[in-house]
């Protein structure tokens, strides 16, 4: 920013003179240790000043909300209009049993549903699959067929509340369901929002809910965005994901970079393979963030995602419509930051987390439960986790202004700082051939790996604190409520499916099933036989089993 | 001292279909930067693939991770596959979040051990080096 040669001159002066007095006075009282680090081990310095942020130019890097750089935020009118939505991820058990949790945290002024699924729905098996025995309803809600699914989002207004579904290798095959669900409710696809999470990249970075290799599974992400700019214009059919790469070890600044990269190589191929303008689909692409503990990072990571969008959307992709320079991103507190240990402690990270996210300018936010690092969440402590979100909206004045911290020597410096070394990483991965050759490289990977094992390391060696599993511990640990699924939801859900395999017309099933075949074969895209075959009551591993014939299966190959 | 005795030889395994694989994976590093040698198989694998690969590789123990809540019904499940076929001379022991209701029927099941979150990687090494021995 530009500051007049005399401020500048002035101010070098007197920073020496602060310079003395630190040597002074640390000659005396040292500090406490020798390095600052974040969380993400990015060094800090004592002090920022004007020095660290005369290159930046008001007009190119910092702007206005609602104007390039976007880094102020997409909103002109900031929170004001509307706080951000209050939506929390929840699946568990039976879909009977999720539908009761929905209405619940909507009485109790949620604004937004956000489903977990089971792994095996998440993996693209039925419930009665061998590979699924123990997981039914564990980690979220089974679905099975489009019955499960419909009783799922009973009495729920599909045309009036916004429904994302983390769902990735089988998500054309559960936006099927929503959309077929709508279509038989007499909702026209046009009015439906939403999104499905739908990013396969982090998957084989990261998360590892894995189906069939990269490139058939980036084909059918493009067919999901192609159906969708045509027929489901409202919809985000993809929802690209730093949030697990994050969980799964990375620093912000490679949370940052992967996950645009990875935006970056949807873009170029549905470019390529679907012929579409780019700003044709772009401004449906959305995002998805951790809000980590450390407080100033993760601001600055948020401010600096938005940067980097802008000037990739325009730069490198010449879009002309605005819309696709937004970045518009949902954020989660972050799960690997909370405690087994002392859980109660796990309501002020996420207070703390869920503050940054708000000023790192978020439009969506799911806040952890306090018993999430143990077990499914309560209604109780899923309560407080929503009261959270709504204190900081209602009470603490966060809201009032837009993008409080704009213009801070330190943010400002760290959100270009973050910037820089996240472009680093996309001219890296740009020089592998992209994010599909860098994933086969197993870059990514493994530089996860380290950083993972040098946080767990400085965990061991006391250089990093989690308070109450290095430091300040207690010899016995408060008990709180446990929320376990018995083995019941499992046998019931079989049952379920049985029916259902005996009621429908399974001639009609295995046609539907061929023409999706087929589809897949001709490279044809796959949308419309599968709301053909999730209305006929194919199941999820039926669908997904034709995609794993046709296009072979990924195995994890284990990278440490 | 023995100069044939070889290392310790541990498979690293996740059952079931979690995905959640940085604990594996850290302790992958971590066996192998305490001398162990590590064989770490990535996700999603069955029981049965599990074992098969224990005895092929010779192991002396096998490490189970899983974050789901499967774990009641894998763990065990791998631990009976082993002394189905002969081979649980082959210790297994598990990791997660493992509630505590769980720990009794676990170790019944033959686990010889359950680490849970907040473990540090030297008190796992350490607990390896004093309860294994490479076997023949």
């Amino acid at each position: 920013m530009y500051f007049a040669q005399e401020v500048l001159a002035s101010s070098s002066e007197m920073k020496k003179k602060w310079e003395d007095e630190v040597r002074r006075v640390a000659a005396k009282n040292p500090d406490q240790k020798p390095k600052w680090t974040t969380v993400s081990d990015l060094e800090i310095r004592r002090l920022y000043g004007p020095d660290d942020i005369k290159d930046l130019n008001f007009e190119t890097d910092i702007g206005y909300p609602g104007q390039y750089p976007f880094l102020r935020g997409n909103q002109v009118t900031g929170y004001r209009g509307k706080y951000w939505t209050f939506r929390m991820f929840s699946g568990m058990g039976s879909a009977e049993e999720t539908n009761k949790r929905w209405h619940y945290l909507l009485k109790s002024g949620q604004t937004g549903l956000s489903t977990a699924f089971d792994f095996p729905t998440l993996m693209g098996y039925d419930t009665d699959s061998p590979k699924a025995k123990g997981e039914c309803g564990k980690c979220g809600v089974a679905i099975d067929t489009i019955e499960d699914f419909q009783q799922l989002i009973k009495g729920i207004p599909l045309g009036k509340i916004s429904t994302s579904m983390t769902i990735n290798p089988p998500a054309t095959i559960l936006w099927a369901m929503y959309c077929a669900s709508a279509q038989m409710a007499g909702i026209p696809l046009d009015q439906i929002a939403g999104t499905i999470q739908n990013d396969m990249l982090k998957e084989f970075i990261a998360q590892k809910t894995l189906m069939c290799p990269p490139d058939p599974s980036v084909k059918l992400i493009s067919d999901t965005v192609e159906f969708g700019t045509k027929y489901v214009p409202k919809w985000n059919t993809i929802s690209i994901s730093g949030y697990h790469i994050r969980e799964a070890g990375a620093t912000a600044v490679q949370e940052l970079a992967f996950t645009l990269r990875d935006g970056m190589e949807y873009v170029e191929d549905v470019i390529r393979r679907k012929g579409l303008h780019v700003d044709q689909f772009a401004p449906r692409l959305s995002f998805f963030f951790n809000a980590h503990i450390d407080f100033f990072e993760e601001i600055a990571k948020l401010r600096a995602a938005r940067r980097i969008w802008a000037k990739a959307m325009r730069e490198r992709y010449n879009s002309k419509d605005e819309r696709s320079w937004w970045m518009r991103f949902h954020t989660q507190t972050a799960g690997c930051s909370l405690t087994a240990q002392q859980p109660y402690n796990n309501v002020v990270r996420t207070a703390v987390e869920a503050l940054a996210a708000v000023l790192g300018g978020t439009q969506s936010l799911h806040t952890n439960s306090l018993d999430e690092v143990l077990c499914l969440p309560s209604e109780h402590a899923v309560q407080i986790a929503l009261r959270t979100q709504q204190i900081i909206a209602e009470e603490t004045g966060a809201a009032n202004t837009i993008d409080p911290l704009a213009g801070s020597y330190f943010i400002e410096s760290l959100t270009k700082e973050m910037e820089e070394k996240a472009w680093d990483y996309i001219h890296k991965i740009d020089e592998m051939g992209g994010m599909v050759k860098a994933i086969e490289k197993g870059f990514p990977q493994m530089e996860i790996s380290d950083a993972a094992y040098n946080f767990q390391k400085q965990i061991d060696s006391q250089e990093k604190i989690m308070i109450g599993v290095n430091k300040y511990q207690t010899e016995e640990d408060v008990e709180i409520p446990f929320v376990d699924i018995d083995d019941t939801v499992e046998k019931e859900q079989i049952a379920r499916l049985n029916d259902v395999k005996r009621r429908r017309d399974n001639k009609k099933v295995a046609e539907c099933l061929k023409d999706i075949k087929a589809a897949c074969q001709k490279g044809d895209n796959v949308m419309p036989f599968c709301i053909e075959a999730v209305k006929n009551l194919a199941s999820v591993q039926e669908i997904c089993d034709v995609y794993r014939e046709v296009y072979g299966e990924y195995r994890d190959p284990g990278i440490y | 001292m023995n100069m044939s005795s070889r290392k310790i030889r541990i498979l690293l395994a996740k059952p079931g279909l979690d995905g959640h694989d940085r604990g594996a994976k850290v302790l992958a590093r971590s066996f192998r930067d305490a001398g162990f040698e590590v064989i770490y198989t990535g996700c999603h694998q069955t029981p049965e693939q599990i074992v098969s690969a224990a005895m092929q590789e010779d192991v002396d123990l096998v490490g189970l991770s899983c974050l789901s809540g499967a774990h009641t019904y894998l763990y065990p499940k791998v631990a009976e596959l082993l002394k189905e076929n002969g081979a649980d001379d082959i210790s297994v022991i598990g990791g997660g979040i493992i509630p505590d209701k769980d720990f009794q029927p676990l170790y019944d099941a033959g686990l010889k051990a359950l680490f849970t979150p907040g473990t540090t990687l030297e008190s796992i090494n350490s607990w390896i080096r004093d309860n294994i021995k490479p076997r023949g």
